[in-house]
C-alpha cells in the first residue's frame, strides 16, 4: 500500500503512506512538532504527550506521534489550544524535575531543557512535586548512573532495553505519582542482569542516565607528576568526537584529538588500533585452530566461534546463555589486551615503574568502565585499566581543557603501541571487525588477498540486522589444506536482540556458521553507549561512512602488516596463542545468573 | 411539581422459565435481525462512556478473521459503584446470556468476565453459574468457552485497552486509539468489551424487543438504566430507575431533605450542585456509569474534592504526563490554597491545568478529572479558599 492517505495539516495537503504518523506527515512538510517519548529507533509510546496537535473535529487533542494519519484529516499543529496544552505539559514535567540545569551532566543536550526553554516555563509555574526519595542517584553500577531526580517517565530507556537488546534491566514500576522507571526489586544497578551497554543512556532526553564519569581521576593523575598517564583511543571514538565539538556529525577528528590530548598532559596518546590489530592476529590463529580441531582432529570444538570485543556482549551471554560460553574467542578486547600490555610490555620497553603507570582508555562504550574493573583484568599485576572514559566524557575533558580544538593541528599517536591499520580502524563499524578477520585469515590460508575490490567486503557492512556472507578458500597454502574448498560462513549481528536470535540458532543446533561476530550496540562502536547523543540511524551511517573513509587513507589496511605487531611478537610475545599471551591477552569467562 | 423517579422492572425481572431461554430463541432469528434489534432500541454501554452497542457489535462481525473475543468488564471501581455486583449475584444468567448472543453474533468462540479482584467472593457461584450454562450452549450447538478472569485492584483497568494489556500479563496501561479493540483488542484480535449491564441489557432487549425497550428513557437515553445510590440518603442501594430525571427529581426522591450537591457519574462525573437541581438531567453526556452521591449541607465539599483528588494522584497508571503529574498538582494545589500558601487565584490556574489534562490526557481517567474538579471549584469555591 504506497502513498494512499491524504490529509491536511496547517492548510497544506500531504499525501503519505498507510500507516505513517501525524508527526511523521509533518515533517515531511517541514513542520516540527515538539516530542519527547519519541524516538525514532523505538515503539511508539504516546506518553509524555507534547506533540499534541488539533484534529478538527475532535473534541480532545491528538497526540500526533501515537495516531496514523488518515484520509481527510484536517490537522492543526498550531494554535493558542495547542500552545497552551503545551506549555502545561512542560510546565508539569518540570515540576516533577530535579532543575539542576547548572551543574547536570547533560545541560544543553538535554530535550527537556531545550523544549523548556523554546516555551518559556519555569518551575516557578507549578509547585514541585519532586519526591525526596527520587533524588538519592544510584551509583552503584560501574558503567551507569541512574538518577531519577531527572527523569521525566518517558519510557525511551525501557524500551531500549526492551526493544533493542532483550534484556529488560529497566521497567515501569508503582504506579499513578509513585510511577517510575526502576529495576527488578528495585535492586541497584550493579545487582541486576544489566549488560552495561549504555544505550538506554542515548536514548535518554535528560539527565537521568549517564554514564560513570572518571574524569576528576583523571585529571588528579595527570596533575600528578608521580604518575606516567597513557591514554589508548578506540577507532569509533575518532569518528564521533567531532560531535562533542561543533563539527557535523560524521567528521573525523583523529590528528586534533590527539593533539589535544598531549596538550591536555597524557604523557603518551596511543592507540587502541595496535591491539585491535593484534587480537585479529590472536583471534584469528584461535579460529583457524578450532576449525582445524573440527576438520583435521574430528574433534568437538564449539563453532561457531564468536567475537569477544564486546563487553557489553560478554555480560549478556554470560547472563543469557551460561552453557555456551565455549562459543567466545578467549582473546580479552582490545582494550583489555592494551591494559595488559602498558604494564608489562610498554613498562618494560620504556622503562617506567608499572606501578606509576595511570592507564586510561577513551571508549564509545559504557561497558568497557564495567570490563576494567572486572578481577579478571588483572593480569599484568595490576589493574590493567584503570579508568575507561566514554566520547562523551572525553568531549567534556577537552572543553575543560580550554583549548580551542578546531584550530589544533594534527598530530599523530605516540609510539609504542599507537601504530595502527585500516584494518583495527574498522573495528568501530558492525561487520568490522569480520572484516579485520577475513582480510587477514584469507591472506594467511592463500597467500592471496581476499578477493574483493580494494579490500572492501561490501557483504558484512551496512546496518542489517544480521549480516550473513560465506567466503570459499582456494589454492591454500600447503600448512592450510585442510581448508581447501571449504566455504566458511559467517555473520554478523549487533543490537543484543539479534545476537538473541544468533545464539537461540546455535542452542537449536541449527547455527551453519564457522565465525560470527557480535557488537552490543546498533551499528556497532560507533552507536555504543559512550558516544555523543543523540544517536539515530542516519547518525551510525554518517560514523559508519567516516571509518571506512579513514581505512580507505591508512597506508596499510591489513592487521598482519602491522609493524609493531610484527615487532610485539618477535621482542615480546614470540608467537600467537603462546604462553604470554596466554597469559595477557587471553581471558575466561563466568556464568551469570538470569535474575 | 417534578415528577418522581419512575422505577423500572427490567433488569432485575425474574428470569424467563426455562434457563437460557433468550438466548435459544434469539438463536432462532437471523443474526442481522439481531444487530437491527440492539441499534433501533438505542441501548448504550452502561459503563460510562456510553457507545452504542448494537453498533459496536455490528463492527465486531465485520471484523475479518476466525477469531474474535467477548469480554464483560466487570472491574467495577468507580468510587460510589456497585451496581455490577448486584447484578452479578442476583441476575448473572442475564449477563452470560448477553455475552453468549454477543458471541453468536459476532462469530467469538471465547469468551472472559474480567472481575476486579475484590470480587472474589462471587467466583463461586458465577462459576456454577457458567457450568449451567456450558449444559445449555452445548444443547444448541453454540461454541462459546466462558471464563472468568480476576483483575489485580487497579482503577484504571476498568478502561477497556487497560484491561486488554492487564489480561495480556502486561502493567494495566491504557492503549493507544486508534486501533480500537474491536480493530485489535485481546492478543491483537478483534475483541468486543461491554459492561456487565450493557451484556444484561442487551439480553433483555432480546426478549422484551426494541419497541418495548424504547418505551423508557428520553430520545437520547433509551431504557433503563441501574443507578448505585450512596452517601446522604435514607436509602441507599442499588435502583433501576427510568433515564431522563432531573437531579432534582433524584435528590428529593432520595435524598434527606438537606441535599447540597448530587456527584452523578462517580468521581469521573460532575458535581451538581442544588441551583442546578432543575436543569441537570442525570444521564446527559453520556454520563451513564451509574454512580450517585449525595451530599448534604454538613459536608465539606473541600474534603470531596480532596478525596476525588487523592485517589486519581493514587490510580492514574503513570505513563502520561497530565494525568501523573497533573493530579499531583490539582490535589497540592488545592491544598495550598486552603492553607493560604497559595492565593485564592490559584485555583484559576488550576481550572485551566484540567482543561488541558481534559484536552491530553491518554485516556478517560485523566481526561475526565476535570469534571469534577472544575464542577466543585467552580460552584463551592469558597469553600476551597475558607
Amino acid at each position: 500500500m504506497a502513498n494512499n492517505i491524504t490529509l491536511t495539516i496547517d492548510g497544506h495537503q500531504v499525501t503519505v503512506d498507510h500507516g505513517t504518523s501525524i508527526l511523521d506527515a509533518a515533517k515531511k512538510i517541514n513542520i516540527k512538532i515538539p516530542t519527547l517519548c519519541h524516538h525514532e529507533d523505538l515503539c511508539v509510546a504516546g506518553n509524555c504527550r507534547i506533540c499534541v496537535v488539533e484534529q478538527v473535529g475532535k473534541q480532545t487533542l491528538t497526540a500526533s506521534c501515537a495516531t496514523p494519519a488518515d484520509n481527510g484529516m484536517i490537522i492543526l499543529t498550531s494554535s493558542p489550544k495547542i500552545r497552551r496544552a503545551r506549555k502545561d505539559i512542560m510546565a508539569l514535567l518540570v515540576s516533577e524535575h530535579n532543575t539542576q540545569c547548572t551543574t547536570c551532566y547533560r545541560s544543553t543536550n538535554c530535550e527537556l531543557q531545550i523544549l523548556s526553554a523554546e516555551y518559556n516555563v519555569d518551575n516557578s509555574i507549578y509547585m514541585s512535586v519532586l519526591k525526596d526519595g527520587d533524588c538519592k542517584i544510584d551509583k552503584a553500577s560501574w558503567s551507569v548512573e541512574k538518577d531519577n531526580s531527572k527523569c521525566i517517565r518517558c519510557q525511551r530507556c525501557v524500551r531500549t532495553c526492551a526493544e533493542i537488546q532483550h534484556v529488560n534491566a529497566l521497567a515501569v514500576t508503582e504506579r499513578g505519582k509513585d510511577m517510575k522507571i526502576s529495576t527488578f526489586m528495585h535492586l541497584p544497578m550493579n545487582e541486576i542482569v544489566c549488560t552495561n551497554c549504555g544505550q538506554c543512556i542515548t536514548h535518554c532526553p535528560t539527565g537521568a542516565l549517564t554514564e560513570r564519569r572518571y574524569y576528576d581521576e583523571i585529571w588528579a593523575a595527570i596533575d600528578d607528576p608521580k604518575k606516567h598517564v597513557i591514554i589508548n583511543t578506540a577507532p569509533a571514538v575518532r569518528v564521533a568526537l567531532g560531535e562533542m565539538l561543533g563539527y557535523p556529525v560524521g567528521t573525523r577528528v583523529t590528528g586534533k584529538m590527539v593533539t589535544a590530548l598531549k596538550q591536555m598532559g597524557f604523557n603518551s596518546v596511543l592507540d587502541t588500533d595496535f591491539t585491535a590489530d593484534l587480537t585479529i592476529i590472536e583471534e584469528g590463529t584461535e579460529l583457524l585452530g578450532r576449525l582445524k580441531d573440527a576438520l583435521v582432529h574430528k574433534k568437538q570444538v564449539s563453532l561457531p566461534m564468536i567475537t569477544s570485543c564486546s563487553p557489553g556482549w560478554i555480560k549478556f551471554i554470560e547472563h543469557m546463555y551460561p552453557e555456551h560460553l565455549g562459543h567466545l574467542s578467549s582473546c580479552k578486547s582490545p582494550q583489555q589486551m592494551f591494559g595488559a600490555l602498558a604494564k608489562t610490555y610498554y613498562a618494560e620497553k620504556m622503562g617506567i615503574d608499572p606501578a606509576s603507570i595511570v592507564s586510561v582508555a577513551a571508549m564509545p562504550c559504557a561497558a568497557k568502565k564495567f570490563e576494567a574493573n572486572r578481577p579478571e583484568m588483572r593480569d599484568s599485576g595490576f589493574q590493567d585499566i584503570d579508568a575507561g572514559l566514554t566520547t562523551r566524557e572525553l568531549g567534556y575533558m577537552i572543553k575543560q581543557s580550554g583549548l580551542n580544538f578546531q584550530d589544533l593541528e594534527n598530530n599523530s599517536f605516540d609510539t609504542i603501541m599507537g601504530e595502527s591499520t585500516g584494518a583495527a580502524v574498522i573495528f568501530g563499524a558492525t561487520g568490522g571487525v569480520m572484516e579485520a578477520a577475513l582480510r587477514t585469515a584469507y591472506f594467511l590460508i592463500t597467500g592471496r588477498n581476499v578477493p574483493f575490490e580494494n579490500l572492501n567486503i561490501m557483504p558484512v557492512r551496512g546496518l542489517e540486522g544480521i549480516k550473513a556472507a560465506s567466503i570459499k578458500f582456494e589454492k591454500c597454502l600447503p600448512e592450510y589444506s585442510f581448508l581447501e574448498g571449504v566455504e566458511a560462513k559467517v555473520a554478523i549481528a549487533h543490537g543484543l536482540k539479534n545476537a538473541r536470535v544468533i545464539m537461540d540458532q546455535i542452542v537449536a543446533g541449527t547455527s551453519p556458521y564457522h565465525f560470527v561476530e557480535v557488537m552490543a550496540c546498533p551499528g556497532g562502536c560507533i552507536g555504543g553507549g559512550g558516544q555523543p547523543i543523540p544517536t539515530t540511524n542516519e547518525i551510525r551511517q554518517k560514523r559508519i561512512d567516516a571509518t571506512y573513509a579513514e581505512d580507505m587513507g591508512k597506508p596499510i589496511r591489513m592487521s598482519h602488516e602491522n609493524p609493531e605487531v610484527a615487532q610485539i611478537y618477535a621482542e615480546y610475545l614470540k608467537v600467537p596463542l603462546g604462553e604470554k599471551s596466554h597469559h595477557l591477552l587471553h581471558t575466561k569467562y563466568r556464568k551469570r545468573n538470569r535474575y | 411539581m417534578t415528577q418522581k423517579p419512575k422505577k423500572v422492572d427490567i433488569i432485575f425481572s425474574p428470569y424467563s422459565v426455562a434457563p437460557y431461554q433468550i438466548l435459544k430463541d434469539t438463536m432462532k432469528r437471523s443474526k442481522e435481525e439481531v444487530i437491527a434489534e440492539l441499534v433501533s432500541s438505542g441501548l448504550r454501554g452502561r459503563g460510562g462512556a456510553g457507545f452504542p452497542t448494537g453498533m459496536k457489535w455490528k463492527f465486531a462481525t465485520e471484523q475479518k478473521g476466525s477469531v474474535k473475543y467477548v469480554i464483560c468488564n466487570a472491574d467495577e471501581g468507580e468510587p460510589g459503584t456497585f451496581k455490577d455486583r448486584k447484578l452479578l449475584m442476583s441476575v448473572p444468567r442475564k449477563v452470560i446470556s448477553g455475552m453468549a448472543i454477543c458471541a453468536w453474533v459476532t462469530g467469538s468462540t471465547e469468551g472472559f468476565i474480567y472481575l476486579r479482584r475484590e470480587y472474589k467472593y462471587l467466583v463461586n457461584d458465577l462459576q456454577k453459574e457458567i457450568d449451567i450454562f456450558k449444559q445449555h450452549s452445548k444443547e444448541v450447538g453454540l461454541n462459546f468457552n466462558l471464563q472468568i478472569f480476576l483483575g489485580a485492584g487497579a482503577y484504571v483497568c476498568g478502561e477497556e485497552t487497560a484491561l486488554i494489556e492487564s489480561m495480556e500479563g502486561k502493567r494495566g496501561e491504557p492503549r493507544n486509539k486508534p486501533p480500537y479493540p474491536i480493530q485489535d483488542g485481546f492478543l491483537g484480535k478483534p475483541t468486543v468489551v461491554n459492561n456487565v449491564e450493557t451484556f444484561a441489557s442487551a439480553s433483555m432487549v432480546c426478549r422484551i424487543g426494541a419497541t418495548e425497550y424504547k418505551k423508557f428513557g428520553t430520545a437520547d437515553q433509551r431504557g433503563s438504566k441501574l443507578f448505585s445510590i450512596s452517601g446522604d440518603s435514607p436509602k441507599e442501594g442499588v435502583f433501576e430507575l427510568e433515564l431522563g430525571m432531573s437531579v432534582e427529581a433524584f435528590a428529593n426522591e432520595f435524598g434527606d431533605g438537606d441535599t447540597k450537591a448530587v456527584q452523578v457519574g462517580g468521581v469521573a462525573g460532575f458535581c451538581v450542585p442544588r441551583k442546578d437541581f432543575a436543569k441537570a438531567i442525570i444521564g446527559d453526556g453520556n454520563t451513564t456509569g451509574g454512580s450517585t452521591m449525595i451530599f448534604n449541607s454538613s459536608r465539606s465539599m473541600y474534603r470531596v474534592l480532596h478525596n476525588y483528588l487523592d485517589f486519581y494522584a493514587e490510580e492514574s497508571c503513570g505513563q502520561c504526563t497530565p494525568c501523573r503529574i497533573g493530579c499531583q498538582q490539582l490535589l497540592k494545589g488545592i491544598e495550598a490554597v486552603k492553607k493560604g500558601e497559595k492565593p485564592a487565584e490559584y485555583l484559576d490556574q488550576l481550572l485551566k491545568l484540567s482543561e488541558s489534562m481534559r484536552l491530553t490526557s491518554k485516556c478517560g481517567l485523566g481526561q475526565s478529572v476535570t469534571n469534577s474538579f472544575s464542577s466543585i471549584v467552580t460552584n463551592f469555591r469558597e469553600e476551597m479558599i475558607f
